[in-house]
């Protein structure tokens, strides 16, 4: 086993507890900061697959902004800060099927694909991948269309968060 | 990857981390006897030579304090929080160049810890994680006062982070480059603050906001809060939140001065490449004068007034600016952007000048 095999053992590992405990957890706000430690599991992940920019924006948006907003929403709304319902509702056991059917579709898929035994070509050395990423995000040979749907999107949420806040004065 | 490199690396984070530490000791002992000069007073001279015992005197006294935790406090949190915020605060400091190569022992070593292609996005990453010490240690100390000086210290970290994040990028732009090397580089022989001078005024003041430094310090107003988030904290644990608010204090005047103030930079570097880091720490040093001296200067803002300040006032302005940098550098006419710039800023200023009249004419 290579180093770079148990980093990731270890990481995918402390990722999925924590993905557990966020969900299962009463306290909202320790839910909250295990979804950090996941997040923050994926964001290692991506360095390990040579990408720091998007590890690093995977801290910057979703450590750094998204979870601060919930913990944020969780401290301003509630005083009881343990969830007291039931953790389970009546549809789990159809919950749980699709979940099993997924994950047997997944592993009988990629059962036959070769991926896992490859060791993956060493990426071109010098290559500026950022700039790289960069222009395709805003070439129209690749993903302009995408990039600014998602933009006007963000944008009608935005006026339509402020549409339901503003009260008349 | 050799073992005299990992070495290497040991040793520099070691030194960094030491300069760090040290420098925060002495800070706190430049900034009391700063202030103490400023209102006519002598401060603290009495232990050692001009005081300078002192930080040794508090140090110890804060070890010997003794550590209370709150009983209804969420007790791993509250141990954690502490740690949360140093931890940012430290490693924050890795990406900065402290000038260039230089050979010693034979071996080639650039003087930073590491030099990342996307050095301005980690210190983005980074300084926003450090928004979770303070929080978490204002909600798990189960204090009222605590808890709204996190809730505070939050939204104003979220608010000030978009103008912060905003005045990065005419540097970005302007060096064509994320890498803090680069930046540096490219500021021979303009520094940036010349051409972007409005965009370095946004920078301090957003990192002013984002270190909860006077006159942004609404999170531990005393007057209404007592200590703000901090309030339960005592002994050693209430000595990291000090070192970590002062420790940020030295690495954001270290980024400033590296994105737009030239970094390591000055005459002579070129021959001489130890002068970097004399440099870079001159320009540290006047920097973090400058904080002293605001915070002498200028009362606390009111929190109404802070947050529309960041929203209105800041975040347009700093939009404004990125824009007219890219204007200018497709334009390819630099001069363009210190003109327009200091025309958005000069038209910030009066409308702020304007309603600020308006407000008064009012109450009147």
């Amino acid at each position: 086993m290579t180093p770079l095999q148990l980093v990731f053992l270890l990481t995918a590992a402390l990722t999925l507890v924590a993905a557990f405990r966020v969900v299962t957890t009463r306290n909202l706000v320790h839910a909250a900061l295990w979804l950090v430690v996941t997040l923050f599991g994926v964001a290692v992940l991506f360095v390990l697959l040579n990408a720091p920019f998007l590890a690093v924006v995977q801290v910057v948006v979703y450590i750094g902004a998204i979870a601060v907003l919930f913990i944020f929403a969780i401290m301003l709304t509630r005083r009881e800060m343990r969830d007291q319902g039931a953790q389970l509702n009546k549809g789990w056991w159809a919950a749980a099927l699709v979940s099993l059917l997924t994950f047997g579709g997944l592993f009988w898929l990629t059962r036959s694909w070769d991926g896992f035994t490859r060791t993956a070509a060493p990426l071109p050395t010098g290559q500026d991948t950022l700039s790289a990423l960069g222009k395709a995000l805003v070439s129209p040979d690749a993903f302009v269309l995408p990039f600014e749907i998602a933009s006007v999107l963000l944008l009608a949420a935005l006026v339509g968060a402020v549409y339901v806040a503003y009260r008349e004065k | 990857m050799d073992s005299a490199l990992i070495l290497e690396w040991v040793i520099k984070s070691a030194i960094l981390i030491f300069v760090l530490l040290t420098g925060f000791a002495y800070l706190t002992l430049f900034e009391r006897r700063a202030l103490a000069r400023i209102q006519v007073r002598i401060g603290p001279n009495r232990a050692g030579p001009f005081g300078l015992l002192q930080p040794v005197a508090d140090g110890l006294k804060l070890i010997f304090k003794e550590e209370l935790t709150p009983a209804e406090a969420d007790k791993v949190l509250f141990t954690l929080a502490p740690v949360v915020t140093v931890v940012p605060a430290l490693i924050l400091a890795a990406v900065i160049p402290w000038g260039r190569d230089v050979t010693l022992f034979g071996r080639q070593v650039s003087l930073s810890v590491a030099d990342l292609n996307v050095g301005v996005l980690y210190i983005m990453a980074v300084s926003s994680i450090a928004v979770y010490g303070i929080v978490l240690a204002g909600w798990s100390s189960n204090n009222k006062y605590a808890l709204l000086g996190g809730l505070r210290s939050s939204a104003q970290m979220i608010s000030y982070e978009l103008a912060l994040g905003l005045a990065f990028v005419p540097a970005i732009l302007l060096a064509d480059s994320m890498r803090m090397v680069d930046i540096v580089e490219a500021q021979h022989p303009w520094w940036f603050v010349v051409i972007q001078p409005v965009g370095t005024a946004i920078f301090l003041i957003a990192t002013l906001a984002e270190v909860n430094r006077a006159p942004f310090d609404m999170p531990e107003a005393e007057q209404e809060l007592t200590a703000g988030y901090h309030t339960e904290y005592s002994g050693m644990k209430f000595a990291l939140f000090f070192m970590a608010e002062y420790a940020k204090m030295i690495v954001i005047s270290s980024i400033a001065a590296t994105l737009f103030f030239g970094g390591y930079l000055g005459p002579g570097v070129d021959r001489y490449p130890w002068l970097g880091p004399l440099y870079l720490f001159i320009k540290i040093v006047i920097l973090l004068f400058g904080m002293i001296w605001l915070r002498a200067t200028f009362p606390r803002i009111r929190y109404d007034r802070l947050m529309a300040f960041g929203w209105k006032v800041l975040l347009p302005l700093a939009l404004a600016v990125t824009f007219i940098t890219a204007l200018g550098i497709v334009l390819e006419m630099l001069w363009l952007i210190p003109v327009l710039s200091l025309a958005a800023g000069l038209f910030t200023v009066a409308m702020v000048h304007r309603a600020l009249r308006r407000k008064a004419y009012a109450r009147a």
